[in-house]
């Protein structure tokens, strides 16, 4: 079990990066807790797999320096840096048992026979495979299968981190539910360090303590699922993390402060801007989850036409044309007694309606 | 307007059993099921790719079951997008209309206007492999969309994409198929949430069989049976076993259950369906919180009762530690009962 650290780290596939967009992870700085679990979250591309590569040894940075316990092991192989793995798709010895393919790794280390039934029957009750010990392993589902390939990682001792690649892309939605309350109890119960890289904002919010939000090799914010959500740093977190994403609504400069035809809120306007900077691009963002809709009558900052309701279940999707033309979306639960056409008055509490100034998240005005 | 009528496939580790329905044009039928439930050997059988042992497929009344693949008018798109990478954008569209004999000018013509209802219209002479994978699995959408065929099936079309991109495409994908009114559209999807969005019609199903359809919130208000039940929410509905006795619902062993407005089974056992909006914060329950899961918008507490485990969705940023425990209070609306052979029997007062 490790902290890791990783220190001005970056990595161009490049022998000689000129600038940053050479990067494929351009210099961070981060500090991993032992034994908390954290999300490397990002599209296709943005350097998730390339950071996950570097903690795990595949991939030898070329800038900075990784450190597990204030260890320096950039250089130290994989093999020696005491890792565990698992994969989009689950990796076992179909031809051996649950209780074969749990032992490979000590017998591979030359344990005893003796030390080794004591690991794996404690691993297999941790991950409740208890009754398919003596199954062969291709006859399990998916997400046992998932789980064999997570134990084959929890039975040696010595692991310093166990690494998720996407894990959970080929398990149903409802096993999912299972599978992430179980990392979750093995999390809590090993104290080991957990580190999950997926695309899904949902699946990160609720796997990790602390989540990195990258994009084109940058990390953009890393900060827990609350913090993301309320306060995202940039119109990007604000896009990715949330589903719908965040409504922006432009503002325009108005007698000292920034304010739109669509809704009555205002934000003052920066007093630290230069004079003549007219480029610049005001927006308030808003979560579709912190937009109220009251009856038309009452008290509210604005109004909007229902264009279109998409009903997910438990909750909803509602569009809202304003009478600019603005579109904003609001997420509730009483979409099944809105009708399209109706009219409805907005809320939005002041401090959930956030500035952002040309994409950043102006934290002094807010 | 497709019928099928007993559909059943040679016996394997997923087959089709005695699958029924008439399909419509115009219309898009979501098809929600778990891996193996034979939503994709549904499509594959349409489609004449898996043999039938028994059963007809009918193609506006005419029989097409024997009909050869390339003349049944049906296109499919899967999950992993293939597109032919020697290909241009537009000729990896023009591609089927020129195998129907059009000519070039023409068939480059017709890519040309789909390509650009699915926003490819500036890409069309990149190569597939210079596109990301959305835009890759949109030139798939597009040439089985141009060939305008009767049926136009895709099996989990999104589900090797980025969660941000199936967010837009599903956003996109009522437009993308707005011109295709007189196509019947099968859409295949694990994800509920997606086939509630998405589908006019929402079929589910389960163990090789159509097991409910109907409209998407109908579906979700009033699930059929516990199979349909145990798929169609996210987060799922939790199940608990129970029993009525003398006109009193109880959970698990013996703990008095709320029963305010339904109308109880004659005595014995019932399974308890709670929906995550059935359970909220405060109240006479106790639940031990196994984990809290802030998802976004909300927060899911996955509980345990004395009776069994359920999970809870509670709006907004809430902070529970696991292992503390919780007051608790379960609402008999957002409540289910069902029979031990799984059928819905929930009654509830006027």
């Amino acid at each position: 079990m490790a902290k890791i650290v990783l220190e001005n780290l970056g990595h161009s596939y490049l022998s000689n990066p000129k600038g940053e967009h050479d990067f494929a992870l351009k210099p961070v700085n981060l500090t991993w807790e032992d034994g908390k679990t954290y999300a490397l979250l990002g599209p296709s591309g943005c350097g998730k797999t390339t950071m996950l590569n570097i903690i795990s040894g595949l991939v030898p940075p070329s800038h900075g320096r990784l450190l597990f316990d204030d260890q320096d092991v950039t250089s130290v192989p994989t093999s020696a840096r005491n890792i565990a793995q698992v994969f989009q798709f689950p990796v076992i010895y179909s031809t051996k048992t649950v209780r074969q393919n749990l032992a490979f790794p000590l017998e591979c280390r030359g344990m005893t026979p003796s030390k080794i039934k004591q690991r794996v029957a404690e691993v297999a009750t941790l991950l409740d495979l208890d009754y398919a010990l003596d199954m062969p392993a291709r006859k399990l589902s998916a997400d046992q299968k998932q789980l064999i390939s997570l134990g084959r990682g929890l039975v040696r001792e010595d692991v310093s981190a166990i690494l998720l690649d996407e894990p959970l892309t080929v398990i149903d939605p409802q096993m999912k539910f299972m599978l992430r309350r179980k990392l979750r109890e093995i999390n809590r119960q090993t104290g080991m360090t957990m580190i999950l890289v997926t695309h899904d904002q949902s699946e990160a919010m609720s796997f990790a303590d602390e989540i990195v939000v990258m994009k084109d090799g940058l990390v953009q914010q890393s900060g827990t699922p609350e913090e993301l959500f309320s306060q995202p740093q940039n119109d990007f977190v604000g896009y990715f993390i949330g589903s719908p994403p965040m409504n922006m609504i432009t503002l325009e400069p108005n007698l000292g402060s920034l304010s739109t035809e669509a809704i009555n809120l205002t934000k003052p306007l920066p007093a630290a801007m230069p004079v003549g900077n007219n480029v610049s691009i005001y927006q308030m963002g808003i979560r579709p989850e912190h937009i109220v809709m009251v009856d038309k009558e009452s008290d509210s900052i604005g109004k909007g036409t229902i264009i279109k309701i998409e009903h997910l279940g438990v909750d909803g999707v509602v569009t809202l044309k304003l009478p600019t033309g603005v579109i904003i979306k609001a997420k509730t639960r009483k979409h099944t007694e809105m009708t399209l056409g109706d009219t409805f008055g907005i809320r939005v509490c002041k401090k959930n309606a956030l500035l952002y100034i040309d994409g950043t998240l102006s934290s002094s005005l807010n | 307007m497709l019928q099928i009528d007993h559909l059943t496939t040679a016996k394997a580790k997923v087959s089709l059993d005695n699958v029924s329905f008439l399909f419509e044009a115009g219309n898009i039928y979501t098809i929600l099921g778990r891996t193996g439930a034979g939503k994709t050997e549904l499509l594959r059988a349409l489609m004449g790719l898996n043999p039938l042992i028994n059963g007809d497929i009918k193609l506006d009344k005419e029989n097409i079951t024997k009909r050869p693949i390339r003349d049944r008018n049906m296109s499919l798109v899967y999950q992993q997008f293939i597109n032919y990478p020697h290909l241009s954008v537009l000729d990896n569209v023009a591609f089927p209309l020129r195998r129907q004999g059009k000519k070039k000018a023409q068939a480059q013509a017709l890519a040309s206007t789909m390509l650009t209802t699915v926003g490819l219209g500036d890409f069309l002479h990149r190569r597939p492999s210079q596109l990301s994978g959305g835009q890759q699995q949109r030139v798939a959408l597009a040439r089985a969309m141009v060939k305008q065929s009767r049926i136009l099936m895709l099996d989990e079309p999104l589900a090797n994409l980025d969660y941000k991109l199936r967010e837009q495409l599903r956003e996109e994908f009522p437009r993308l198929v707005a011109d295709n009114q007189e196509s019947v559209i099968l859409y295949t999807t694990t994800e509920p949430r997606e086939a509630m969005e998405l589908g006019n019609t929402m079929i589910v199903m389960h163990d090789g069989e159509i097991i409910a359809s109907g409209p998407p919130a109908d579906l979700f208000a009033h699930p059929p049976t516990k199979d349909t039940a145990s798929v169609i929410s996210d987060p799922p509905i939790s199940f608990i076993s129970g029993f009525v006795r003398d006109q009193v619902l109880y959970f698990g062993e013996g703990q008095l259950a709320p029963s305010e407005g339904l109308q109880l089974p004659p005595d014995g056992p019932v399974t308890i369906a709670l929906r995550p909006d059935a359970i909220e914060p405060g109240g006479a329950f106790t639940a031990k919180i196994g984990l809290s899961e802030f998802s976004g918008s909300q927060t899911i507490i996955h509980l345990d009762f004395d009776f069994g485990r359920a999970i809870m969705m509670v709006e907004g940023i809430e902070t529970f530690k696991s292992g503390d425990n919780l007051s608790i209070s379960i609402q008999a609306e957002q409540m289910m009962l069902f029979a031990p052979d799984g059928r819905n029997i929930t009654l509830r007062d006027n």
